[in-house]
């Protein structure tokens, strides 16, 4: 162990695809006017809804399972220093290589640097959320190197120079027709015939990637589980490319986030089965492989690990908000919010979405990070995601504990109180004591005057306008619940105060 | 610093609060203590469900049934330590001319071998009814990941002693250090708004020869 003196080291925030380029409101205003998304993501979150719904219906024990999970991934958390160096002397033993990576840049440079140790300028892909988030290809690609995406809807999303949208299912904000069009644009040799049925469509990308997975001699890959007791790592995939990635090539990079891991080979037991029924709905993925280290004769002869931080440390050194870390990148909890079913994976900027990105992108980075501050503010917090995540982690309140740490970082940085200040402490006057109340809610009618005829109130200035901008109000009713109580007991005995019909409007 | 030493140090740093590694509960389970037959007929009804094709035969017509399945293909690749009982049905040429390849990891084929081979006939370790997933862990009778992988159709020869019925007795019969392959059903995708297509990247068809 390592003794501390003096001030304790600054947390080392995470770079790459992190950030929001705008803010969580901006942007999601701009994705609510696109209705074909909100068409497309709403078919797709429910489908894969009640697909998920029915497997986990079938578990006896799936609450037990979860509960497993949560703490699997808990005592990772307290003992992450020692089961990183078992994983490592267990991967290296058996001829692994593992590199360690401060952040982005450190983690494309040692990839980078490793492909071009090989004499090759292409490597293929499998889908990972961690050479996302570092911007791997991007970097790659500056480097002369191409890389190839070869999970179909990573490919539909690279070919479209698009970005992922949903980490399980990155085109799902595209329909079928809109990737035949892409497909017929960009791939060459696609059949011009070629139809909007998804086999059809699914066997253009077969044959479009056959070539380069039979002749690719480097392969880059993340890792869903590192098993420390053993040096074990994992890919959970369905369409076999990940195995052709995994197997064919010499050369095998892999990147891993450091919360990856799980301290026994029996914890695996708890994920496989948390994992493919809480991301796509099924019993069991179709294919899962794992490699430890090098076997010799088959698959890969060199293999690489880059260990990536990138702000998970600074992440973890958060009391309330480190179990994000536990996240297993199911995508459960997006495809139940209601907030991400309407505006999109793009309104939230980073490469995780949705409410665990809500959470985890602000952690990574720092909450003063660009326009991260706003995105513990993207959520109604209904708990749904909380209720779906295999793992438990309370979303909800870690949204609430980010949105304080927000409100305290930008406390005493500006001079002149903001809108939100001002309206703060006069809610805080207001509430203080029941004459306040009163006093503010003779005010009330003034706001049915503000509504018009149709009782909804479309726009309300200052920075309460950001509410409006994409809902109504209802016009408050004529007459306060304490104005009508007080008169309600006046002439009526406390056990007789049924309302009356006339008094229906004012229930509202 | 190491970018190594300093992540760990970071890490620690983070951990300043010494956080309590909980016990883990265990209350989930982890004996199914099904009968073979229930076994075999949950593993079938999975197996189907992922739109693989099963058959459940006596041992004695194993030989018999992969020939069948290997009708029409013009060759196929089998590993060095398959149960040469499994084969009985055809010659070293193969039923209908079907050409037998051996891989080995001593004398491997070749990839663009393997791509012009129609089939691939293995062994497995172990299999999990409640999931219908076929394990592979690379052993004498599985071979090298990629046989199993790279032609288009897959016969796999499951005993049904080797059936667990959940995943928890499944894995305590593996050695997690050998290069294993989970199977659960032929490969697809739902990329393409959430509709599941069998037969992407790997094998497009997938037969299960349960042998009683
Ligand atoms: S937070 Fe939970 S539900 Fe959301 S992706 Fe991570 S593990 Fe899945």
């Amino acid at each position: 162990m390592t003794t501390f003196l003096g001030m304790p080291a600054l947390p080392a925030f995470g770079s790459g695809n992190l950030f929001a380029g705008e803010s969580f409101p901006k942007a999601a205003h701009r994705e609510l006017g696109n209705a074909q998304l909100r068409a497309n993501l709403g078919h797709a979150t429910h489908t894969i809804r009640d697909k998920r719904q029915a497997v986990v219906s079938e578990l006896p024990d799936w609450e037990q399972l979860r509960d497993a999970g949560s703490a699997i991934k808990e005592s990772v958390m307290a003992r992450l220093p020692d089961l990183l160096e078992e994983f490592e002397k267990n991967f290296t033993a058996r001829g692994g290589v593992i590199h360690w990576a401060r952040d982005a840049r450190e983690a494309n440079e040692i990839v980078a640097g490793l492909v071009r140790e090989t004499g090759e300028t292409e490597v293929v892909k499998v889908k990972s959320m961690a050479t996302q988030e570092i911007g791997l290809n991007e970097y790659l690609e500056e480097q002369g190197i191409e890389a190839f995406e070869t999970d179909l809807a990573e490919l539909i999303v690279q070919l479209d120079h698009d970005k992922p949208s949903h980490i399980l299912v990155p085109a799902i904000h595209k329909n079928r027709t809109e990737i035949r069009d892409i497909f017929l644009r960009e791939m060459p040799g696609a059949d011009p015939a070629l139809t909007n049925e998804p086999p059809v469509l699914a066997m253009a990308a077969r044959e479009h990637l056959r070539r380069k997975f039979l002749t690719a001699k480097v392969a880059v890959s993340g890792a869903n589980f590192a098993l420390a007791d053993s040096g074990t790592l994992a890919v959970v995939e369905s369409e076999g490319n990940g195995r052709m990635c995994l197997t064919l090539p010499e050369t095998l990079i892999t990147v891993m986030g450091i919360e990856k891991l799980l301290p026994t080979w029996q914890d695996l037991e708890v994920f496989m089965q948390l994992l493919p029924r809480s991301s796509t709905g099924e019993r069991m993925n179709p294919y899962t492989s794992l490699w430890t280290g090098v076997t010799e004769g088959d698959g890969p002869q060199n293999v690489h690990l880059v260990l990536l931080d990138n702000g998970r440390s600074a992440a973890l050194a958060d009391e309330m908000g480190r179990s994000a870390l536990h996240c297993i990148r199911c995508s459960a909890c997006m495809n139940v919010c209601p907030v991400y079913e309407r505006t999109g994976g793009h309104a939230y900027g980073s490469t995780y979405p949705g409410p665990i990105g809500a959470i985890l992108s602000p952690l990574l980075t720092g909450i003063e990070a660009e326009e991260n501050s706003s995105l513990p503010y993207a959520s109604s917090l209904c708990g749904a995601c909380y209720d779906a995540c295999p793992v438990k982690i309370n979303i909800p309140d870690i949204l609430v504990h980010l949105r304080s740490v927000d409100v305290d970082s930008k406390r005493g940085t500006r001079k002149v109180p903001s809108q939100m200040d001002v309206g703060m402490k006069a809610a805080s006057w207001a509430l203080s004591s029941g004459k306040h109340l009163g006093l503010v809610e003779k005010g009330l009618p003034l706001g049915r005057l503000a509504a018009g005829r149709d009782k909804k109130i479309k726009k309300l200035p200052g920075i309460a306008g950001g509410w409006t901008q994409s809902r109504d109000i209802p016009a408050p009713p004529t007459q306060s619940f304490r104005d009508w109580w007080a008169k309600e007991h006046k002439s009526a005995a406390p056990s007789q105060a049924a309302p009356s019909r006339d008094d229906k409007e004012t229930q509202q | 610093m190491t970018a190594r030493e300093d992540i760990l140090s970071r890490i620690r740093t983070a951990l300043q609060d010494s956080p309590e590694a909980p016990q883990i509960p265990r209350e989930y389970r982890s004996e199914s203590g099904m009968e073979t037959e229930k076994l075999i007929e949950l593993l079938v009804d999975r197996l189907v469900d992922y739109k693989a094709q099963v058959a459940v035969v006596a041992e004695a017509e194993v030989p018999a049934t992969v020939a069948s399945l290997l009708e029409g293909a013009r060759s196929y690749v089998v590993p060095e330590g398959l149960d040469g009982g499994w084969l009985a049905g055809m010659d070293d040429a193969g039923t209908g001319g079907a050409r037998r390849r051996v891989d080995s990891p001593a004398e491997p084929l070749s990839v663009t071998d393997l791509d012009g081979t129609d089939a691939v006939v293995t062994g497995s370790a172990v299999a999990v009814a409640e999931t219908g997933t076929i394990i592979l862990d690379g052993s004498a009778s599985q071979g090298r990941r990629a046989i199993s992988l790279v032609p288009d159709h897959h016969i796999c020869v499951v005993k049904a002693a080797d059936i667990a019925g959940i995943l928890p007795e499944a894995l305590r019969r593996i050695d997690g250090t050998r290069p294993i392959t989970m199977i659960s059903g032929p490969s697809a995708t739902s990329d393409i708004e959430l509709e599941r297509v069998e037969g992407v990247h790997g094998p497009r068809r997938l037969d299960v020869i349960i042998a009683r």
